[in-house]
């Protein structure tokens, strides 16, 4: 009974991973697929890895995504932590506001989002490029870091920093000695989070980039009509290979290295 | 004695190839308050789950009321536990925490008001009934899910370390509570914990336990006064555990100077252990000691000075009302009553033998 | 100290009232006029029209069937996770981030393929004697595209709520006599009511304003209110309609932030 119950877990947890996950085998074996469309299977090749490395219209895009994904997740990382840090002690009511407002671009819709970002930015008469995406960007990402720092912030022992006071150290050096470093694994963690955000979005930036610049997404939606190309299957292959075994060897890493501290 | 309820037969269980009970005896009788006691991973936490069906053992049975129920699960049970941190339904109210055991079995309306009423009286929190587990305190949520557990009627009530989270005053408070309610319903409790005085203070009987054996069984005052070996002895209250020889009966051999005693049938010449409590050690002019030594160290603990004597290389904790200063030279003597002789251990299993009530 | 500290607070709030506040307000002040400036409600009524308010009403049906979808597949998904202890438990929640690492639109898009008349899915299904599908550029496709995209997102809340149940609680309840059913609807479901709405809001807003995955499976025949809102922007530059109809789909999820925390509120 108990075991027949197992055996059924096991295979409905195995079916929502298939579902999960072919998608992106199909994906993986397109880019080893000789033939140009996606319909036939036209014989194994590496042609498009090859190709993709002169392809420039895609790596461009790749570097335009990259950048965009690194400058916003810091520019949101910093300016996120310095309002966690002023939201500890700011009046109730006035930190209830602006958490308020910090949720509106998570709960509302992105397609909302990215419209009202354009008729700024319109009326502002800034020009669409990089600057807009960035600045959305930077915009969409803050949420996720205030969201990872203030737990963090709220278990920040108060004591510590005024025993660095009492100990001689100026506010600025026993903030950036004691309290930057507790806060760290928060602001970490929402640095990566903004950066996979910000790789990741396509309808923000669909309606902020203008013309003449593409990161990953818009890239592959412009080309949705006439065919994806091949190269973007191979370079979408080997993000996630990456991704994978970055993410093996963070996991399995410290896993060896725990039987010391796993005293209980 | 009164009827047995509960029988462990032969229970064995291990997790992840660690053993935690191994072969375990025990009897649990009706209307008793039994205390299983030990330091952490002794196995008295799984031995109470094993009675509440929620471990199921290795090997062995667990035989209630004659009938053998190691496979009922623990809905079918009639046994009720009073969990560790009191695990109250927190989006339920007090009085339909109260309440759920008795929906569960489609008891009638009028028939479950009562009982909260009835429950709720008999753990002092009358008119709690609305409120939110939340917004009571430890010492509240912990009487409530005894409320919970006790509208159900169980034959036993199987609490987990219940007063672990309580501050020592409410803890000593609640420990009253519980013997009342005990006397109140008349049925068994079988009781949790690792505070020796906690065991000490509530139970009828008290069951020992050290790495899954179970070590001595007895009325707190047999554990206290003649613990069966040196793991129970230093378990149960401060003491002086001295490696001895015993010369022949009624005569023991201590850091080479005879003491008498009154055991007897320890053989000759045989390497023993003695207990003496620090309360039964006598500081008396040194001239009339049977050992003299040192005073090295004395602290003021309120009822009693507490003081360590070095005296033939060995530093003896006593307890006393008369004050003798540091430096001081003093005799020592021990009333041959109060002087426990316990065999040494041979092998660890004989340390941790398995002894029948 | 604290005006120094309030002086640190300036940097986000001004950043806030920029970026989030006056983009919101300048929705508000095109779906409200007209070409001239002057104030109408033309717009927001314009949703009643036949075209809009069938493409509103299909976006509202699929996204509510795809939040069922998810829901029904994700819970006991989230309950046999949170049943594995610690390490294994986190690892295969790893497993179900895993893949937003790559680009949610190449994902959605090789449904495509697996799909098709000739594609993999058919494949199978030929191959076990069973009749083909034919369901790419239908709104079936775009549930499908939906629950597959949403579906880590109704996961994750559950699992959060799901584990952080103390087991203690559900053994409590088997004790008191609960059998496993018992247990279910009164102990574990109303426990893990937050993770539940937490997991709808996150699945329901996307779906319900998405023009992606209806793109790239409904073959641009079946149109959703965010295909419609989209084109007014990128071709038609009708900007006052499409803030208009933005509106209406804001006011459509504060109903549903506001019946969940209804729910919420009714639960405790």
């Amino acid at each position: 009974m108990r075991r027949t119950m197992n055996i059924v877990k096991k295979i409905y947890v195995a079916l929502i991973f298939i579902f999960l996950y072919a998608p992106i085998a199909t994906l993986i074996v397109l880019s080893f697929n000789a033939s140009k469309t996606r319909a036939k299977w036209g014989g194994f090749t590496v042609n498009w890895y090859r190709s993709l490395i002169q392809d420039e219209t895609i790596l461009n895009a790749l570097g335009t995504t990259l950048l965009i994904a690194f400058l916003s997740a810091f520019a949101a990382s910093i300016i996120g932590t310095i309002a966690c840090i002023a939201m500890s002690s700011m009046k109730r009511r006035n930190r209830a506001i602006l958490m308020g407002i910090t949720n509106i671009p998570m709960l509302n819709a992105d397609i909302v989002t990215g419209i009202s970002l354009m008729l700024l930015f319109i009326s502002l008469g800034l020009k669409f490029g990089f600057g807009t995406i960035l600045l959305s960007h930077i915009t969409f990402n803050i949420p996720y870091v205030i969201l990872s720092v203030l737990p963090r912030m709220k278990q920040l022992n108060p004591s510590v920093y005024e025993a660095a006071l009492d100990l001689g150290a100026s506010p600025v050096t026993a903030f950036f000695k004691v309290t930057l470093p507790d806060l760290m694994p928060g602001i970490l963690s929402g640095f990566l989070m903004a950066f996979t955000m910000s790789l990741d979005d396509f309808i923000i930036t669909h309606f902020t980039k203008g013309s003449g610049i593409n990161t990953l997404s818009t890239k592959i939606y412009t080309e949705v009509r006439k065919g994806i190309k091949p190269e973007m299957y191979a370079l979408s292959t080997i993000i996630f290979v990456t991704v994978l075994i970055l993410l093996f060897l963070v996991n399995i890493a410290p896993e060896k290295k725990s039987p010391t501290d796993s005293s209980q | 004695m009164q009827k047995e309820l509960i029988k462990l037969e032969h229970i064995s269980k291990s997790f992840d190839g660690q053993m935690v009970l191994d072969d375990l005896e025990l009897k649990i009788h009706e209307n008793e308050f039994v205390t299983l006691l030990g330091p952490s991973g002794c196995g008295k936490t799984t031995t109470l789950r094993i009675l509440g069906g929620f471990v199921h053992p290795d090997t062995g049975s667990v035989i209630f009321d004659g009938q053998n129920i190691t496979n009922m699960p623990p809905n079918k049970r009639q046994l009720n536990t009073v969990f560790q941190k009191y695990a109250l339904f927190t989006h339920m109210t007090i009085a339909e925490n109260i309440a759920f055991g008795l929906k569960i079995k489609n008891k009638p309306k009028s028939y479950i008001e009562d009982k909260i009423q009835y429950a709720l009286k008999l753990v002092n929190l009358e008119g709690y009934g609305k409120r939110m587990p939340d917004s009571l305190s430890g010492g509240q949520q912990q009487r409530i899910a005894i409320a919970r557990a006790i509208v159900n009627e169980p034959k036993v009530l199987l609490l987990d370390e219940p007063l672990g989270a309580l501050d020592l005053k409410l803890r000593q408070e609640m420990q009253y509570e519980l013997i009342r309610m005990k006397n109140e319903l008349g049925i068994t409790f079988v009781y949790v914990t690792h505070d020796q005085e906690e065991a000490l203070t509530m139970s009828d009987t008290i069951v020992v336990m050290n790495q899954g054996y179970i070590q001595q069984i007895g009325s707190p005052e047999s554990i206290y006064n003649e613990p069966e070996n040196a793991f129970v002895a230093d378990f149960i209250g401060d003491s002086n555990i001295i490696a001895a020889t015993m010369i022949e009966d009624k005569c023991v051999e201590i850091l080479g100077t005879r003491f008498s005693c009154v055991d007897t049938g320890f053989g000759r010449s045989k390497p023993v252990d003695v207990v003496i409590r620090p309360e039964d050690v006598e500081l008396v002019e040194p001239e009339n000691g049977i050992i003299t030594g040192v005073v090295t160290h004395l602290i003021f603990k309120g009822v009693h000075y507490e003081m360590e004597v070095m005296a033939n290389g060995f530093e003896w904790l006593v307890h006393s009302t008369v004050l003798s200063p540091v430096g001081q030279k003093v005799g020592i003597r021990v009333d041959p009553f109060n002087i426990q002789i316990m065999n040494k251990p041979e092998s660890e299993d004989e340390e941790a033998v398995a002894l029948e009530l | 100290m604290n005006s120094k500290k309030n002086i640190l607070a300036t940097p986000y709030v001004v950043w806030s009232a920029v970026f989030i506040v006056i983009p919101l307000c300048m929705i508000l002040y095109y779906g409200l006029t007209d070409k001239t400036g002057a104030f109408t409600l033309e717009n927001i009524a314009a949703i009643a029209s036949v075209g809009h308010a069938r493409a509103l009403w299909r976006s509202i049906l699929l996204s509510v069937i795809s939040t069922i979808i998810c829901f029904l597949l994700a819970y006991p998904l989230a309950m046999i996770l949170a049943d594995k202890k610690g390490r294994a438990g986190g690892f295969i929640i790893l497993l179900f981030i895993l893949p937003m690492w790559m680009n949610f639109l190449l994902r959605t898009l090789a449904w495509q393929t697996l799909l098709e008349k000739t594609g993999v899915i058919n494949g199978i299904l030929s191959f076990l004697g069973l009749p083909s599908l034919r369901i790419i550029n239908t709104s079936y496709a775009i549930v499908l595209g939906m629950v597959y995209n949403f579906l880590p997102f109704m996961v994750l809340p559950l699992y959060n709520a799901l584990s952080k149940i103390d087991k203690n609680v559900i053994n409590a309840a088997k004790d008191l006599g609960a059998n496993k059913i018992q247990t279910f609807f009164h102990v574990i479901l109303p426990l893990s009511v937050p993770g539940i709405i937490s997991g709808i809001t996150m699945v329901f807003v996307p779906a319900l304003t998405t023009f992606v995955i209806s793109t790239l499976l409904g073959g641009s025949k079946v149109l959703l209110i965010g295909n419609v809102i989209e084109q007014e922007f990128t071709q038609a530059s009708n900007w006052h309609l499409g803030s208009g109809l933005s509106i209406v789909l804001m006011i459509f999820i504060l109903i549903n932030m506001i019946v969940t925390a209804l729910f919420e509120k009714a639960e405790n």
